[in-house]
């Protein structure tokens, strides 16, 4: 056993994803506080100009994890090329970003490897040599510290945004390519082209300020209370998942994990409860208004307002006062 | 095609929820419901028997009360039910929820398994995925589009960002299933009427034991996350509160 911590990146298409920066600050940090050393894997076919990118944190080593079969994402080529790669490499951790591509694979590699993966950790402890991640449990109303029960290598997957990319630790790291080992056959699933639906019409990446309406909202015919305090405001509207779901805004409204990820100067959701799969999308809004009636709604965790009140009372009050003090 | 749904019950989304004496778990005198993803792979898996023939069967492990969930998935239109009936099927941790599956399901070869992509509980988003491997079988996760081919299925995943990718893979298999795939619908009275008929089996704690293995991961303490912010509360009547808030969005925040 290594006292190293194990950091797989992800790429698609020779496009690094940015996640990956965040999960090496969250190593870093563990590492600070453990004395392991940081390591990162990349799996992939010719991705040597992308470890090279990762090489400009701070590691030990960035190994390019090179197989012809990694060319297209397959969860059975990544289990073969990742189980084989840690069972030579022995770390006592390892760490994945939350991506949707890494819940596709990484359990069945915890599996194949006889261990367990704790999921979506927004954080870590490390108290008396016991390494805990704490979890979101019950859509954001409790946390939870999580410790593992057997033996290393212990693997992790790392929230989006639970970690600062930008804060990684520079450095100088060398990169070295291994062969990826490849699987009993040919992978059972057969990728096709990634592709997006009909151009997006809508922006939200660039809105000032977004409205985002939620489950609380409870029926389509209440929809018109959103449209009229964005237009009071002139902002746009957005939406969690189930809304969009129901058919109520198009798709291309939705913000989250699978939707847009928003950083407008003013938010305001309405009747949003504050699943972590929206709460990804918004986090970096300046100004994070909740409107909601129930006063442990977990969105309150992370507004600077917190309106605990019916939204069918307070938001055509609000509506009201927004235009009066824009006529002001 | 014979196809499997497993569904979880879990707490109802606007329940209030109190921690035990211990604060290990939630207490558990509160409403519950089928696991909002859970009731898409099901409304797919009839739909799925519906185009092309076959059975379906609903799959839950938990306490009693979870039974309701397989009563409803019933009253839908699924063919017959098991139970993993026992307190301590609620407790395992995905891998061995995978197992005790694995081992009630023995000798059934189901065609096709579908199941929620993750629960509204634990949010873990690894039980179909490690049933798979424990099946041997493939699987594939968050997946927004089903269609039979000629030696599998063709299907339409969601990746982030409004990405999507089109695979196919062979039967059988284990798909999770998104949320917004189809579109729900209601059990009629004639529906719940011969759900009381039909067969449901259940599976004792004793039969399963055998299968699990160690627990590898345990929660020590589950708690109300602290807020991450000075967060400026607002109450009271509403012509009250909307005045508060634009003052603040004014003077404060200048967002207005």
């Amino acid at each position: 056993m290594a006292d190293t911590i194990l950091v797989v990146a992800e790429q698609r298409e020779g496009k690094l994803n940015r996640v990956s920066f965040e999960t090496i600050a969250a190593a870093q940090a563990i590492a600070r506080d453990t004395g392991w050393a940081v390591e990162v894997a990349l799996p992939g076919a010719g991705i040597g100009a992308q470890a090279q990118e990762l090489a400009g944190k701070a590691a030990t080593h960035v190994y390019a994890l090179e197989g012809e079969a990694l060319q297209a994402y397959t969860s059975d080529a990544y289990v073969a090329a990742l189980k084989a790669f840690i069972q030579q490499k022995q770390p006592r951790l390892v760490l994945f970003p939350h991506t949707y591509q890494v819940r596709d694979f990484a359990p069945r590699l915890a599996l194949a490897l006889d261990r367990t993966l704790i999921s979506d950790a927004t954080g870590y402890k490390y108290e008396g040599g016991k390494l805990l991640f704490t979890r979101q449990m019950f859509q954001g109303k409790f946390a939870a510290d999580v410790s593992f029960g057997g033996d290393a290598p212990w693997m992790a997957t790392i929230q989006i945004g639970a970690f600062r990319g930008d804060q990684a630790a520079p450095g100088q790291t060398p990169v070295e390519t291994v062969a990826a080992a490849g699987g009993d056959g040919a992978p059972r699933v057969t990728p096709h082209e990634v592709f997006q639906e009909a151009k997006q019409m809508v922006d939200l990446s660039q809105a000032e300020t977004i409205v985002a309406v939620g489950r609380g909202i409870r029926e389509q015919k209440n929809m018109p209370l959103v449209e009229n305090l964005a237009t009071a405001l002139g902002g746009e509207i957005g939406a969690s998942r189930p809304i969009c779901d129901n058919g109520w805004l198009p798709l291309e409204r939705q913000i989250g994990s699978s939707g847009q990820t928003v950083a407008p100067r003013l938010y305001i959701g309405l009747g949003v409860s504050g699943a972590i799969q929206h709460i990804v999308g918004m986090k970096g809004a300046r100004t994070i208004v909740a409107i909601n009636k129930d006063p442990e709604a977990p969105i309150f965790e992370i507004a600077d307002v917190a309106v605990v009140g019916d939204l069918f009372q307070v938001v055509p009050a609000l509506t009201e006062e927004i235009k009066k003090a824009k006529s002001s | 095609m014979k196809i499997l749904v497993c569904i979880k019950q879990v707490p109802q989304k606007d329940a209030p929820l109190r921690l035990n004496e211990q604060g290990t778990w939630i207490r558990d005198d509160v409403s519950w419901e089928t696991n909002e993803p859970d009731a898409y792979a099901l409304e797919e898996a009839l739909r799925q028997k519906e185009k092309h023939g076959g059975e379906v069967t609903a799959l839950t492990a938990g306490p009693a009360r979870a039974a309701q969930v397989l009563r409803e998935a019933l009253a839908k239109g699924a063919d017959r039910a098991i139970h993993l009936e026992d307190d301590r099927f609620a407790q395992l941790d995905a891998g061995n929820t995978a197992r005790a599956m694995a081992a009630a399901i023995a000798g059934e070869n189901f065609d096709l398994i579908v199941t929620g992509l993750q629960s509204d509980d634990f949010g873990a988003a690894q039980t179909g995925v490690l049933l798979a491997e424990i099946l041997g079988i493939p699987h594939a996760t968050i997946i927004i589009g089903i269609e039979k081919a000629e030696n599998g299925l063709k299907l339409k995943r969601e990746l982030e960002a409004g990405h999507y990718q089109y695979i196919e893979m062979p039967m059988p298999a284990v798909l999770t299933i998104q949320s917004g795939i189809n579109k729900l619908r209601y059990a009629t009275l004639i529906g719940i009427k011969q759900a009381k008929t039909k067969p449901m089996r259940k599976v004792a704690w004793a039969e399963i034991e055998g299968k699990l293995s160690p627990h590898m991961q345990k929660i020590e303490k589950l708690y109300v996350p602290g807020s991450q912010k000075q967060t400026k509360k607002i109450e009271g009547p509403a012509a009250q509160a909307a005045k508060e808030l634009v003052e603040y969005l004014k003077n404060e925040a200048r967002a207005l």
